[in-house]
């Protein structure tokens, strides 16, 4: 993959396919009713989870509203071993990764600080603090390469790892130094940064002079550009990266273009910094509308399967609405727990305070 | 006197320190446009221009370590970390850069930067938005560590810290930042209250409740609420915590005989420890109690649905006082 200006786009916002001289899509027509499913289902979980903050049972929420291509094209790029390293707002590449909507709940309603088990799903909680888990990731995909769990040829072997964050996150340093480790190690690592335009209030021109991807070059990284809403080049693009560098070839850095279509998270306010026309210029390149505008060109999409899609978008939803409420708040004792490895005296020792404020106040 | 919110105190403050010198800039993210995700700096960007008021990129380290360079230059500048739990990207630069500068420099070089930063819990986030990360830098020689319980001190202090010529961490309580308070902005910065000093709240004989920052609300009502049972209370505010205005604890512990220390951060290491020590030192024939701490348990901040179980309240307060009482 060379280094270019274009950027990689093979279904433009007109739902109509497109050519590109590196990429084609591989993707069978249910394979693509599969994303379509993917990302209306992860808008409805949006749009609830949304709704939910609104109505108290959450304390914040990040929305991935236009991110849906994005994260679910590049999420269904990647193979069971794989491994995903992702920030707040990636609940589509949770989703992807078998991640219940409802225990990704858990850590917005403020019940759990890592809503499912990391190794289950070979997906990483929630990260918050920006760009931290780039190293991570790429320490990860070390191990891999380390444990010959890359390069064997093995199609169910072979490993890579998805490192998420936005175009914000390229400032920091520890993604600055991510790409130097991967780089030296040539460590089986994609960089899927999402360049949704803003950082908070902040525009990506703040962050950097020339596109982001671009970047990669001066660590030694292949930089691509592709369309953030369009999910089969998403998907495409990823898949060539991971290939790469589970067979020994290094990382990338793919910089996919999006646009965040909602807030920076609930409790921002876009319209101190956003200019309307921009949304609007955004609105025109849905990444979901456009794929439903080339499968039901295709005749794949019909009235029935759609409305079979937005049913199971619904129920989805009922049931998020009905288990969150339901997620039973931690008892307080618990916060004692997993501090270490083992009982320690101290921490002991007040766990028993607090023991005996609660049974006060259960006499009461 | 207007009664403002502690946010709008720390704007005011901050507009009359830039009015009153032009080298003194704001940067941070998110600051300008926005205004800051608490909307502390709402306004000053459309008032100072973009060269004063700074949206920086995406990086604490930066944002610290060139602070640092333009102080070197001759500004003063002031530094927005978003939140407690982001500072730690700019630990390096804070503690191994910006603490020791006057000292290797024999006096030579001088950083006057405030770091503001909103810390404490209690208001229903996700991780990494509610820490209490005082004690790392009261711990650091070089630093002087300053935090305000209302809008009044929120509006000199400010002041205070920006024309101070040492680098101050500047610790915000959010979960406050929406009280009103009275504030006197008829003074001057010669006139108030030094920026070291501790402050008694409410003067009290039986015992002496020292806190800071978000927990002074709490103490004030853990006050009343003794005072209905016959026990008289002295809070105070000890709005430095490095240094720490040793000469008024240690008057007031000797006057009351038993002392209860109050933080939101873990206990362990706290500055509640140092505190205790020294007073336990300099009173140790005066006390009737041991040194009681109520504070954070020493675990990492926990899921906020239960929040109120770490944080210290009034019921927690009371019950160390008892203890204190039944020596
Ligand atoms: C180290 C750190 N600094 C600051 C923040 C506050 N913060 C949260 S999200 C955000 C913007 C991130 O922008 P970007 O990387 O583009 O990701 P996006 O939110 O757009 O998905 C900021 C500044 C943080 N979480 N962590
Ligand atoms: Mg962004």
């Amino acid at each position: 993959m060379d280094q270019s200006d274009s950027v990689v786009q093979l279904l433009d916002s007109n739902g109509s396919f497109t050519n590109d001289s590196l990429f084609t899509s591989t993707l069978k027509e249910s394979e693509l009713i599969d994303f379509y499913r993917d990302m209306v289902l992860v808008r409805a979980i949006d749009e609830q989870a949304t709704a939910l903050q609104r109505q108290g049972e959450l304390g914040l929420w990040a929305p991935l509203l236009g991110q849906e291509a994005a994260q679910i094209g590049s999420a269904r790029a990647m193979k069971k071993q794989d491994f995903a390293f992702s920030t707040y707002r990636e609940h589509g590449v949770a989703w992807c990764r078998g991640v219940d909507p409802v225990d990704m709940l858990s850590f917005w309603r403020g019940t759990k600080h890592q809503g499912w088990d990391a190794n289950q799903y070979r997906s990483y909680g929630y990260q918050i603090i920006i760009g931290a888990h780039a190293l991570h990731a790429t320490g990860y995909a070390m191990g891999a390469y380390l444990s010959r769990n890359t390069e064997t040829g093995d199609a169910g072997i072979d490993q890579a790892v998805m490192a998420y964050f936005g175009d914000g996150a390229m400032s920091e340093g520890d993604v600055n130094e991510a790409f130097v480790f991967a780089a030296s190690y040539q460590a089986p690592v994609v960089f899927f940064c999402q360049n949704n335009q803003w950082a908070i209030s902040e525009p990506t021109k703040r962050q950097s002079r020339v596109p982001l991807a671009y970047r990669a070059a001066g660590f030694g990284i292949p930089g691509i550009r592709v369309d953030g809403n369009d999910v089969i080049a998403c998907y495409e693009v990823t898949r060539q990266a991971l290939d790469r560098a589970r067979s020994g070839q290094g990382p990338t850095l793919i910089e996919a273009i999006t646009y965040r279509m909602g807030a920076h998270t609930t409790s921002d306010d876009p319209t101190k910094y956003q200019v309307f026309s921009e949304v609007e210029l955004w609105r025109d390149r849905d990444p979901i509308e456009r794929l439903k505008v080339y499968l039901r060109a295709k005749g794949v999409l019909n009235n029935e399967l759609e409305s079979e899609i937005s049913n199971e978008a619904a129920t989805l939803s009922e049931r998020m609405r009905d288990e969150c409420r339901k997620l039973p708040d931690p008892n307080p004792l618990s916060m004692f727990d997993h501090v270490y490895s083992e009982s320690d005296l101290n921490i002991d020792e007040q766990k028993r305070e607090v023991e005996t404020i609660l049974s006060r106040s259960q006499d009461n | 006197m207007p009664q403002l919110s502690i946010v709008h105190a720390l704007n005011q403050g901050l507009h009359r320190a830039m009015d009153a010198d032009s080298k003194v800039l704001l940067m941070g993210e998110d600051i300008g446009k926005l205004g800051g995700v608490f909307r502390v700096t709402e306004g000053l960007q459309k008032s100072f221009g973009d060269e004063r008021v700074i949206d920086s990129p995406l990086a604490e380290s930066g944002i610290v370590g060139t602070a640092i360079g333009l102080a070197l230059y001759g500004f003063r500048p002031v530094v927005e970390i978003q939140f407690d739990g982001f500072v730690f990207p700019a630990f390096d630069q804070i503690v191994v850069q910006l603490a020791r500068m006057r000292f290797r420099s024999a006096g030579a070089l001088s950083l006057p930067i405030t770091i503001r930063m909103p810390y404490g819990g209690g208001i229903g986030s996700v991780e990494h938005h509610s820490e209490s990360p005082e004690g790392y830098f009261a711990a650091t020689p070089g630093l002087r560590v300053v935090t305000c319980s209302n809008s009044h001190d929120a509006y000199w202090m400010i002041q205070q810290s920006i024309a101070s010529d040492d680098p101050v961490i500047f610790l915000e309580p959010k979960r406050r930042y929406w009280q009103k308070s009275e504030v006197n902005t008829d003074s001057h910065l010669n006139n108030i209250s030094a920026l070291h000093e501790a402050r008694v709240l409410t003067e009290g004989s039986d015992c002496t409740i020292i806190g800071y920052g978000p927990t002074i609300a709490t103490c004030l009502q853990s006050a009343r609420l003794a005072a209905e049972d016959g026990v008289s209370l002295e809070v105070i505010d000890l709005r430095s915590l490095s240094p720490i205005d040793m000469p008024v604890l240690i008057k007031s512990a000797n006057k009351t005989g038993r002392v209860v220390i109050v933080h939101e951060a873990s206990r362990s290491g706290g500055v509640g420890a140092e505190i205790a020590t020294r007073l336990t030192q300099e009173c140790f024939y005066k006390l009737e109690a041991p040194v009681m701490r109520v504070t954070g348990y020493d675990v990492p901040y926990p899921p906020s649905r239960i929040e109120d179980d770490y944080l210290p309240d009034a019921e927690r307060i009371l019950d160390a006082v008892e203890k204190c009482m039944g020596y």
